[in-house]
């Protein structure tokens, strides 16, 4: 274990990541203290973004695994359909935790097909990934006209009401139950103490640990599995290789295409899982359109985490933040957007003590627009808000996109006993 | 060699046909229905004057809209925001085209300048974040139909004042100027007399005028050639001289332009303002009839008027007790199918030619050997 412990401590990049969270969290205070809204740290906020980051983080773990394997999986949206469906028809007919498993065998049927197409068939990634998703859809919609009659009382977008799954605290971080015996709630008790900077820090943790639920933490503790089975086993070594440079792994006899297969089923059942995540978590139903693009987005948080578990932890807790803020009303927003300008303009100072006079113009512009926006803007749409998680997405993407490495062979074609 | 491609180009959608018909046959059988029956029905329903006139008319969007997408892929350019960008454009076109009355003629182009510049100004967006910033388009893109859904939301009620038009909320109604007639009196020169209500769009011409530009911008021309070159082998195109962002640029603002129009048909041609529930969807049937077309202009419009048709024929089915989902089912796996036999024919084809060439080589040696 300590070697996955090491494996995620990435030397630099995720120490700056760290001190970068340690300073948002430090910058949002301030920007509370400013606007008077104390939600933007508290552990209400905290716990949305975790919950509503499980499903970004499992598809963006599921992209890495086809990834890493060197398949594109542009179809994520499409298996994690096919896990909201099957989720919520297992739930319905059996339980939470079979629909669980359901949603995970549905997700990876659909990518079979995929694997099919692009492994087998060599059919170029993202033509075959956009086809799972329209086939996804198409596929689930029918089977909902079948199954979801009037007198089950769903219908051809939704489901009956379902059963989901349950919550639970941890023992002593935030107070839960250890064998009956009802332990301290250290992060809430630092929380109302009403310190600055440390109770908001500790908000969040109590928002992470309080109140759980059993597939969050399942999904978190995804992430060390992925870690260790990528990196740490020769399982993981043959697959990555297979990413990297299939011809080589090839003659160094690893069996390229069941490599590929694994990577991309692996990744459809993790997509799967998410859909299961939100039909039996956040939702307690199967409706059309529920996805709303999460599939994309992990594949956004994949991008961002730079093709390793923990970078894409990092970058669903991003995006699933700002998928809570929506929530949250305007005046939350106003605060974050606040937020985001005295980040900015604080990013420009720093390059221009770097003398990077580019960076700081390009840096300080952005801030001051978002600044003259908040003091503008009285109270922001309803209908814009929900627009905020695909703008962080895009806007950070925009930010991070460039010094990253993709694993050097995805979505290259490959052939067995082809020359390259 | 010719003969051989055109078969494949031919063949491959066939037989994709065949096996997402046969899929779907099998899907119905399993849930109790007699597919054949099935297909009868939208056979007969699909195939009176009013359906095929609906159909053609849902086909012309969708053409369009897998003109837009097929310019992209010619080089290898994924861009899934058709769907924002038309949406987008319709309402500005609407709301614009609502604002003045000039001379008929005029007054349409206006609004259809309008459409093509809001729908290369939004794709000009995820262009610049892929030459720029190295964004994948096809995030990018995706994430902008999202922003584009919230945008013309809040667009439609808070900027441009929709109000309650009869049963919907809609902007203000174009002057007449601004419209598109319909093609029925063409239709009469052949002896069609339509019922009342149902109108051929006009906007058929623009569609087939697009369609034989998009063919020889991407067939005929330096910039097709340049496209094509791009999409085939980047590296071999850049060492040639071709500028990869700037073709990125290009393509970006073109496809955009094109997804402009999606919407104008529907717009200028029936509803003459824009309504809450403005059709919506063309844009990613639009990938999926780019990709059973093969990217060309003849494919596609055969795509086209298949996804119409069988969007039209699958009415009668919930009269019937079948559920008419199953047609997105053949829509979905159609597409999956086409890319996967084209793959095999190509494959097969290949082989064939590398063996041909073996035995001419063989043939040639042993007339060499004779020779000496």
């Amino acid at each position: 274990m300590t070697a996955v412990v090491e494996r995620m401590r990435l030397p630099a990049r995720s120490r700056r990541i760290l001190v970068i969270a340690l300073i948002g969290i430090l910058v949002m205070t301030i920007s509370e203290v400013i606007t008077g809204t104390e939600d933007l740290t508290s552990r209400s906020t905290a716990s949305a973004a975790l919950r509503l980051s499980i499903p970004i983080l499992l598809a963006g773990l599921g992209g890495l695994f086809s990834e890493r394997s060197g398949v594109v999986n542009i179809g994520l949206e499409g298996m994690m359909i096919a896990g909201t469906w099957f989720a919520a028809w297992g739930s319905w007919t059996f339980g939470p935790w079979e629909g669980v498993l359901l949603g995970i065998v549905g997700g990876g049927l659909f990518a079979l097909l995929h694997a099919l197409a692009t492994v087998t068939f060599n059919v170029d990634h993202i033509v075959s990934g956009v086809a799972i998703n329209i086939l996804g859809l198409g596929a689930m919609r029918f089977l909902s006209s079948v199954v979801y009659t009037e007198d089950t009382g769903g219908s051809v977008i939704q489901s009956p009401p379902i059963q989901g799954i349950d919550n639970l605290s941890l023992p002593f971080l935030a107070g839960g139950d250890l064998f009956g015996w009802n332990s301290p709630d250290f992060l809430g008790w630092l929380e109302l103490k009403g310190w600055f900077f440390i109770s908001d820090v500790s908000g969040i943790l109590r928002g992470f640990f309080g109140d759980v639920n059993w597939l969050t933490l399942i999904g978190i503790a995804i992430v060390p599995l992925s870690a260790w089975l990528l990196w740490r086993t020769p399982w993981g070594l043959r697959l990555r290789s297979c990413g990297e440079d299939p011809w080589a792994a090839e003659s160094r006899g690893v069996p390229v295409r069941r490599m590929k297969y694994y990577g991309v089923v692996i990744s459809g059942m993790l997509s799967g899982l998410a859909g299961a995540f939100l039909v039996l978590v956040q939702a307690g139903i199967y409706r059309e359109g529920m996805t709303g693009g999460r599939g994309f987005i992990g594949l956004g948080a994949m991008i961002f985490g730079n093709w390793i578990p923990a970078g894409v932890l990092g970058g669903s807790l991003v995006f699933g933040f700002g998928d809570s803020l929506r929530f949250r009303g305007s005046d939350l927003v106003k605060s974050f957007i606040l937020a985001l300008a005295i980040g900015l303009i604080l990013a420009g100072i720093y390059a221009m003590t770097r003398s990077n006079v580019r960076r700081a113009v390009v840096q300080g512009s952005v801030g001051a627009a978002f600044l003259v926006f908040f003091m503008l803007v009285g109270e922001v749409p309803n209908q814009l808000l929900n627009a905020i998680p695909y703008l962080i997405t895009l806007f950070v993407l925009a930010v991070a996109s460039q010094s990253l490495r993709m694993p050097a062979a995805d979505g290259a074609r490959y052939a067995k006993g082809e020359a390259r | 060699m010719k003969r051989g491609r055109l078969l494949t180009a031919v063949v491959a959608p066939l037989v994709a046909l065949v096996i997402a018909f046969g899929i779907a046959a099998l899907a119905l059988l399993l849930v109790g229905i007699n597919p054949i029956d099935a297909y009868r029905e939208m056979i007969v329903f699909g195939t009176s004057t009013a359906s095929l006139i609906i159909t053609v008319n849902d086909a012309i969007p969708l053409f369009v809209s897998a003109l837009a997408v097929a310019i992209g892929f010619k080089m290898g350019l994924f861009n899934i925001g058709v769907e924002g960008a038309y949406l987008l454009a319709a309402l500005f076109g609407a709301y614009v085209g609502a604002l003045y009355s000039i001379t008929p003629v005029l007054h349409v182009l206006s609004i259809l300048v309008v459409c093509v510049a809001v729908g290369a100004l939004w794709a000009f967006i995820p262009a610049i974040l892929k030459v720029r910033r190295g964004v994948h388009e096809v995030i990018s893109t995706i994430m902008l139909n999202f922003i584009a859904f919230s945008l013309s939301a809040w667009l439609f009620l808070n900027v441009f004042n929709a109000e309650t038009s009869g049963l919907t909320v809609a902007t203000d109604l174009i002057p007449v100027t601004g419209w598109i007639p319909s093609l029925n009196v063409v239709l009469g020169w052949f002896g069609i007399e339509p019922r009342a209500g149902s109108n051929l769009s006009g906007f058929l011409l623009i569609a087939i005028v697009l369609g034989v530009v998009y063919h020889y911008l991407v067939n005929k021309s330096r910039f097709g050639y340049d496209l094509r070159a791009s999409g085939i082998n980047p590296s071999a195109a850049n060492a040639s001289g071709v500028d990869p962002k700037k073709m990125i640029i290009k393509t970006m603002l073109i496809s955009g332009g094109l997804a402009g129009l999606v919407g104008v048909s529907q717009l200028l041609g029936f509803y003459h303002q824009y309504p809450q529930d403005f059709p919506g969807g063309y844009g990613f049937a639009g990938i999926a009839v780019a990709l059973l077309g093969r990217n060309h202009a003849v494919g596609m419009a055969f795509g086209a008027v298949l996804f119409g048709f069988m969007n039209r024929a699958s009415l009668i089915l919930d009269l019937k007790d079948v559920p008419k989902e199953i047609v997105t089912i053949i829509q979905g796996i159609v597409v999956l199918a086409v890319v996967i036999v084209y793959e095999i024919i190509s494959r097969y084809v290949d082989r064939r030619t590398v063996a041909a060439a073996a035995r001419a080589t063989e043939a040639d040696e042993g007339v060499v050997a004779v020779a000496t």
